[in-house]
């Protein structure tokens, strides 16, 4: 029993990192339309650029806010350089989607290059002892982790839900040139969109680094693809799916891990994203969308 | 025996009831328009004659079978073809590969023929491409064969679509707005080669709103308003049917 | 930009119009070069152009003229080398029996991911392609009873024709490789002159429009799919022999990257475009040897560049040359070239 616990708890902190990763992929989806692949080697960049400040000595704090600031900025670039010519363009989706590969491809070889390739310690963050309940030892970091991230995530659902931006989105998602009519400027609030994407996607790498204590420059290919999983599941574009959908996946690849053998838990990630692409592609919360002829 | 009958046929989308008990019967060799003002459910019928939506109730049989809640694969092979209101070319295809790919159903040759290029391949390809150069000849196209769909003029398009349906050798053409968007010239010269098809043996039914066209070419007329059938009858029968006038215009003040 | 293109537009135009003698002239420059090159490092490079040539015009049926995107080739690739790399060490068969035995065991494959897979459109069909290659090279990894896990498989034996080994020195490889190219390109030159190359563009540019006029989709997308399986695991079979020794990591989603950018670059829709794509794409790499780290951000940049300048490709697009009808048809008098 406090095996079972013990993984559970495990699962769920991996889990809200994922819903963390998973939130960037749902807003950038819910507004463009788009899959940004690029995602997963932001939140790589986000780890490494807090890396590269705490070495610094800048201290925790500040590193981290310096990594949030930069990569938000860097989701901005992302957007401005690759995906608003194409959308200017009125391209085709799929060039979208192969112009998110083509990025991602580049940051994770440039980290790969700047930083060089082989894994780098990261130092071990909240680590401020555990303690005992119903038999099964958590780390406090653990419930650090979940915290800092479920208050990112309110704070994420807040913006979209309660602000006037969010409002924006919301009415870009639905008409995005009614809303555009409106008098909202939606180059601003896509960029502001992108922003939101790398800054969480930052907190979310540093966050998996001080856990696992290690980073590396494909860190991002792997998570980015369970987060996908876990946006699909529980529905793209939807913020609260996002958000169980990561923590399903979490617990799924903990426990997979544990009773399946280490060597299969990436698979539980894909097995979960091809069930529901084939059976269920608007995922649990998601609505069919009707196409008119 | 009429060539189409459509017996009492519903389309409900959940709540909404889009086409509400709408029969109607199309004889060999007419030409019927479908009219209504917009939002009437012209489109929603056609979809489901073509197969895109199943009817919620009712029948339609062409030719003596069966047709509805068939693929739309399936009734084109039976013999009936359609055209889309917002143009729906290949784009990225020449003319002629448009038209080629009308005749898709039609092509006798299999997989193996093709990757050993048989002479029963070389032979069907002859065929169809001269037949293909025909039927462009046949709307006025046969000098724009090597150009790309998307790069033609707005009224060639729409004549595109249709030779591509015609291709597709139906008996029963669904036009859906062949007009839309055309000058009064162009609807002139679009008025002629439709009245040509029927002398050719066409039987064809057309969704417009350019009155003037209806009025001219067509041997019966329905009208839909809000899902359901408010009128039927010839040019001059619609004309001053006070139903049909009172949904285009709004009913006059009493 | 536009200058080059303009320049570009014309020698394309050049050798399109003169397609009747240019085919044989390339054809018979092909045979004849490895007479004249003495490097074996360059024939290995001729060859490796040869095996993605293949790999770019298998994916190319299917992304370029079907315009389904899968980013998941890498795993035919990988299913062709690995099953003739078996066959031939563990059950000692000769290539030309392993061969197309792996090419129709890829071919497989593409059926069983391609029945569930294709009924999805745009992002979600490459993203699940792209999790099937991932799928694939685990299971390579672990499988270790079957494929010997990350050891991979050595001592792959060369092709064997009539008791000679074929290798680079004896050019036996090359021209093997030649008569590869030319099978497939034969193969999908056929099926995109036909009916069913006609409804996979159609499929392309408007499915529904495509199915409205009886095409049934599903199907053709599926054939597409499966022949270009095939061909795929038929250049991983060649790989595996040629090279002798394979491991998992020889087929990651970094390969279908590459065979993707060579796609794109080259020219989708196009039979040339693949050549085109791989000989520029292949010996760039060796060409630019000091910039070898910099490999993966140059194809990443080529996918950004080409998606915002210029998306159907060097060779893509609409072609600048007429249609070419088939022999005897008369074509109408007022028909001009545009």
């Amino acid at each position: 029993m406090d095996m079972v616990l013990q993984q559970i708890i495990n699962g769920l902190t991996l889990g809200i990192i994922y819903a963390l990763v998973a939130v960037g992929y749902s807003l950038v989806f819910g507004i463009l339309r788009l899959i940004n692949f690029s995602h997963g080697s932001v939140y790589a960049f986000g780890a490494h650029i807090s890396m590269l400040f705490i070495g610094f000595n800048f201290g925790l704090v500040p590193a981290i806010t310096a990594s949030v600031v930069i990569t938000g900025l860097l989701g901005v670039f992302i957007d401005k350089t690759g995906l608003e010519p194409l959308r200017k363009k009125k391209s085709k989706g799929i060039s979208a989607l192969i112009t998110t590969i083509g990025i991602s491809y580049i940051i994770q070889n440039l980290l790969m290059i700047v930083f060089g390739s082989q894994t780098k310690f990261f130092p071990k963050l909240f680590d401020y002892g555990n303690f005992t309940v119903a038999g099964t030892v958590v780390g406090i970091r653990q419930i650090v982790i979940f915290a800092i991230a479920l208050l990112l995530l309110a704070v994420l659902t807040f913006v979209v839900n309660h602000t006037k931006v969010g409002l924006a989105m919301k009415a870009i998602e639905q008409n995005q040139k009614a809303a555009h009519l409106m008098g909202i400027n939606v180059n601003s609030v896509i960029t502001f969109t992108f922003f939101l994407g790398g800054s969480s996607a930052a907190i979310a790498g540093t966050l998996i680094a001080g856990y696992y204590q290690m980073v590396y420059p494909v860190m991002g290919f792997m998570v980015g693809l369970k987060a996908f999983a876990a946006a699909v599941l529980g529905g793209i574009g939807i913020l609260y799916g996002s958000i169980i959908g990561g923590l399903f996946i979490g617990l799924s690849e903990t426990f997979a891990a544990t009773y399946l053998g280490g060597s299969y838990r990436d698979a539980i990630a894909f097995l979960i994203l091809i069930i529901v692409l084939l059976f269920k592609p608007s995922g649990l919360f998601g609505k069919k969308t009707i196409t008119k002829v | 025996m009429s060539l189409l009958t459509v017996n009492n046929i519903t389309k409900r989308f959940d709540g909404l009831v889009a086409v509400d008990d709408v029969s109607i019967r199309v004889d060999e060799g007419e030409i019927v328009s479908v009219i209504g003002p917009n939002g009437a459910g012209k489109t929603t019928f056609f979809n489901m004659l073509t197969g895109i939506y199943p009817v919620t109730t009712g029948e339609i049989i062409f030719d003596g079978k069966a047709l509805h809640n068939l693929t739309p694969q399936e009734i084109v092979e039976r013999g009936m073809a359609r055209t889309f209101q917002n143009l729906r070319l290949f784009a990225d295809m020449r003319v002629i590969e448009n038209v080629l790919l009308g005749f898709h159903t039609k092509v006798k040759y299999g997989f193996l023929d093709t990757l050993l290029r048989t002479p029963r391949y070389r032979k069907e390809e002859r065929e169809l491409h001269t037949e293909a150069i025909e039927i462009l000849r046949s709307i006025g196209l046969e000098s724009k064969i090597d150009s790309y769909a998307t790069n033609l003029p707005y009224g060639d398009q729409k004549r595109l679509e249709i030779a591509r349906a015609i291709a597709t050798k139906a008996r029963l053409l669904l036009l859906d707005e062949p007009a839309a968007g055309m000058n009064p010239q162009e609807s002139e010269e679009l008025l002629q080669f439709i009245q040509s098809l029927k002398k050719r043996g066409y039987t064809i039914v057309l969704i417009e709103h350019d009155m003037s066209v209806v009025m001219k070419i067509s041997d019966r007329i329905y009208v839909l308003d809000h899902g359901r059938l408010i009128a039927e009858g010839t040019p001059e029968q619609i004309g001053k049917n006070k139903a049909v006038i009172d949904a285009y215009l709004g009913k006059e003040e009493e | 930009m536009r200058n080059t293109l303009g320049v570009f537009s014309r020698v394309r135009l050049f050798i399109d119009s003169r397609r009747a003698i240019m085919l044989p002239v390339a054809i018979a420059v092909l045979l004849v070069l490895p007479l004249i090159i003495q490097s074996q490092y360059i024939l290995r490079i001729m060859v490796m152009i040869g095996v993605y040539s293949v790999l770019a015009l298998s994916l190319n049926l299917v992304t370029g003229y079907t315009g389904q995107v899968s980013l998941g080739h890498a795993a035919f690739y990988a299913i062709g080398a690995y099953t003739s790399a078996l066959l031939s060490t563990k059950l000692g068969l000769n290539f030309f029996v392993t061969a197309p035995l792996a090419a129709v065991f890829a071919g497989i494959c593409g059926l069983m991911l391609g029945l569930p897979t294709l009924r999805l459109t745009g992002s979600y069909l490459s993203i699940t392609t792209m999790g099937f290659c991932e799928v694939v090279r685990m299971v390579l990894l672990n499988w270790e009873s079957l494929t010997n896990g990350p050891l991979g498989i050595q001592k792959i034996p060369k092709p064997m024709f009539f008791g000679t080994p074929l290798n680079l020195a004896n050019r036996g490889l090359y021209y093997l490789m030649l008569a590869m190219v030319g099978i497939t390109a034969y193969c999908i030159h056929a099926i995109v002159r036909s009916n069913t190359g006609r409804a996979l563009t159609a499929i392309r540019d408007d499915e529904l429009a495509a199915t409205m006029m009886g095409v049934r989709a599903m199907r053709h997308k599926v054939l597409a799919f499966v022949v270009s399986a095939f061909f795929s695991g038929l250049a991983g079979a060649f790989y595996a022999h040629m090279i002798n020794y394979i491991d998992p990591n020889t087929f990651t989603f970094d390969t279908s990257i590459v065979i993707l950018s060579i796609v794109i670059m080259g020219g989708m829709g196009t039979m040339t475009g693949p050549f085109l794509g791989s000989v520029l794409l292949i010996s760039f790499p060796e060409i630019l040897r000091f910039m070898a780290e910099y490999r993966f951000v140059v194809y990443g940049a080529i996918l950004v560049i080409m998606m915002r300048f210029r998306p159907q490709g060097f060779l893509g697009g609409q072609q600048l040359t007429s249609y070419r009808l088939p022999k005897h048809v008369v074509r109408p008098v007022s028909g001009r070239e545009n």
